[in-house]
């Protein structure tokens, strides 16, 4: 078995690294056009089914009693939990110094921006009113609203909008010393843009002693936040009594769960990138081993929520959380709780072997079925505990119809559009941390500390 | 509005040892007013410079405190100005705040960092330094602003470190 050889010390210098980052900013080929234009005709679908949404009402939409959380949250805590690796990668693995961050961070918290965006709309779309969506923020109450002060909703609203805030703040103070970079090798107007944006940076010490210092403290912010989100999302559903919803595990479990979905939508987007992009050199088998041990490691936390839900069903007595998972895996929707667990709790268990874990192949496939595997998690955690609740007359299955997949692939078509303007407009991979981990040459070799963290 | 040119030295160096090695003859000197362009942020210039901590975290911890401040009293007091009974719960119960409270602790923490980030940077003494497109690239620059009787010593003392070129810069 051949080593992962570990670029702590790469082969390329400064200037190879800036030439080929500012490269990806070169015209894009005709697949590139391609996917926009699908991700736009996506989006177009979305949007039309949300205009119809707006004139129709949510009838439309599959809600019937007692689900009346259904796809459309499904997709939310989907596209929520997506941003999540984002931030891992950014900050926590920032504090941990993790060397092998710093060629993928860039595009993941793109990632996380889009993704946090897509989420947002979720809540706007499935509360029917749209117009007064402004009433999910009560504070302070001077439209005299007759809201729960104390729901958990309200935690998620400034959850939701907190996070969005840091990880857009987050993502733009990172990209500052890149778009000098982009700046100092273009010129026209497309410099005139970038000088603006770019807000006079010039790498001078005095601006890398407050801008290093304040990043350290972004990344330490953003590191209890992005567990805090997915707790406080878990919260929505685990602070209700609602049979398979209302456990202490679910804060960790839907953290993990985020994380791992996450990953699963980084590899998706990262495989065809390196390739589309050429950027093969700089994201190497050493990357993707290291992001497969996370998805290992995540995935795995899951295998073990997975089971404890089922054993604390039982354990439980309680005949409605013993019939909840009991449906889960024999009921009408067996399929979507069987697609979650063999999808995440065993696809994951492939990553094991460091073969599977380098080959792109692999990788991309079992991506796949991660994002799948997740869609359907909240799926069954949802719509299925709704369809079983406290009134056994009144249950009924989950319905989805076309207005659920209408806004669905809609939301993938606004997410994909965004991230692919991004990759044409800015840096995809952060050049200064990429060049703050290979040294300067030196005029005699050997002497001194090196650069890195 | 153009800024007015500060005059002085700037020199342009390929190794960091070079650059170390300059920075500290000049202070040895009395050259304090250094500026230092490089790509990325590197810790042997920044212990050659050894310039004392950022500020940036006096901002960071204000903007926590008013965050924490703020997501307690907003919430507190908009229960009390409206007060609706929910399940038998005290109007202001504390437990369902503490998550607003915390998240608006680190939205205002963040917001007041950027800010401070950039107040601090935009208080640099800057304008006016010259500056080359390859110190964002692969090149370290080194400029000395000095009064026009210092040139030749400051010169002198950058071109024995060994840099690849050298220019004056006139006021």
């Amino acid at each position: 078995m051949t080593a992962i050889a570990a670029p702590h010390r790469p082969t390329q210098t400064h200037a190879d690294v800036t030439r080929d980052v500012i490269g990806t900013l070169r015209t894009p080929s005709r697949g590139y056009y391609l996917a926009l234009f699908g991700a736009i005709a996506a989006f177009l679908v979305g949007l039309v089914t949300f205009v119809l949404l707006l004139k129709d009402g949510l009838g439309l939409a599959g809600y019937r009693p007692p689900v009346m959380w259904n796809v459309y949250i499904t997709t939310f805590v989907f596209w929520i939990g997506i941003g999540h690796a984002g931030t891992l990668i950014s900050a926590i693995l920032f504090l941990f110094r993790s060397p092998w961050r710093t060629v993928v961070y860039r595009s993941t918290e793109a990632m996380t921006v889009f993704a946090v965006m897509t989420a947002a709309l979720f809540p706007i779309i499935h509360i029917g009113r749209q117009w007064v969506f402004y009433w999910l923020l009560p504070y302070p109450n001077q439209r005299f609203l007759w809201p729960n002060f104390k729901s958990p909703l309200l935690w998620d609203v400034f959850a939701i909008t907190t996070y969005f805030t840091v990880s857009t703040t987050f993502l733009i103070v990172g990209l500052i010393p890149d778009v000098a970079a982009v700046r100092d090798k273009l010129s026209g107007w497309r410099q005139a843009i970038y000088r603006m944006l770019s807000l006079g940076w010039t790498g001078a010490n005095s601006q890398w002693r407050h801008y290093t210092r304040g990043y350290l403290y972004l990344a330490a912010l953003a590191t209890p936040l992005v567990l805090s989100v997915h707790s406080v999302v878990s919260w929505d559903f685990a602070m209700s009594i609602v049979p398979g919803w209302h456990g202490t595990i679910f804060a960790p479990y839907f953290v993990a769960g985020a994380i791992y979905s996450g990953i699963g939508m980084v590899l998706t987007l990262l495989i065809p990138l390196r390739k589309a992009l050429k950027l093969e050199h700089m994201l190497t088998d050493y990357h993707f081993d290291n992001l497969g041990k996370l998805t290992l490691l995540t995935g795995s936390i899951l295998f073990y929520a997975y089971a404890m839900e089922y054993f604390v069903g039982w354990y439980s007595s309680n005949t409605f959380e013993q019939t909840t998972f009991w449906k889960r895996a024999f009921g009408p929707l067996w399929w979507a709780g069987w697609t979650m667990i063999i999808c995440n709790a065993g696809v994951s268990q492939l990553l094991w072997f460091r073969k599977i874990r380098t080959n792109l192949t692999a990788m991309f496939l079992i991506s796949l079925f991660i994002n799948l595997g997740m869609w359907f998690e909240r799926f069954v955690i949802i719509s299925s505990s709704l369809s079983n609740d406290f009134l056994p007359y009144a249950w009924d299955n989950a319905r989805v119809n076309w207005a659920d997949w209408g806004i669905l692939l809609g939301s993938f078509g606004w997410f994909l559009m965004f991230f692919l303007l991004f990759a044409r407009t800015f840096p995809v991979v952060a050049i200064q941390e990429v060049k703050e981990m290979i040294p300067y040459p030196r005029k005699h070799p050997g002497g001194g500390k090196e650069g890195g963290h | 509005m153009a800024r007015r040119p500060v005059p002085g030295v700037l020199a342009s160096f390929v190794n960091v040892d070079s650059v170390t090695e300059a920075i500290r003859d000049l202070k040895s000197r009395g050259f304090r007013d250094l500026t230092v362009y490089t790509a990325a942020p590197n810790h042997e210039i920044e212990q050659v410079l050894d310039e004392p901590v950022s500020w940036v975290r006096a901002f960071t911890l204000i903007g926590g405190l008013v965050g924490v401040t703020s997501g307690f009293a907003v919430t507190i007091w908009t229960s009390l100005d409206w007060p609706l009974l929910v399940g038998g719960k005290p109007i202001a119960a504390v437990p369902p705040y503490v998550v607003i409270a915390f998240e608006l602790t680190i939205l205002y923490g963040s917001l007041c960092t950027v800010a401070g980030m950039l107040f601090l940077t935009l208080r640099e003494k800057l304008r006016g330094r010259p500056y080359l497109p390859s110190f964002s690239d692969d090149r370290i620059g080194v400029f000395v602003p000095c009064a026009p009787e210092q040139v030749e010593s400051v010169r002198a003392v950058l071109q024995q470190a060994g840099p690849e070129e050298v220019s004056v810069h006139a006021g």
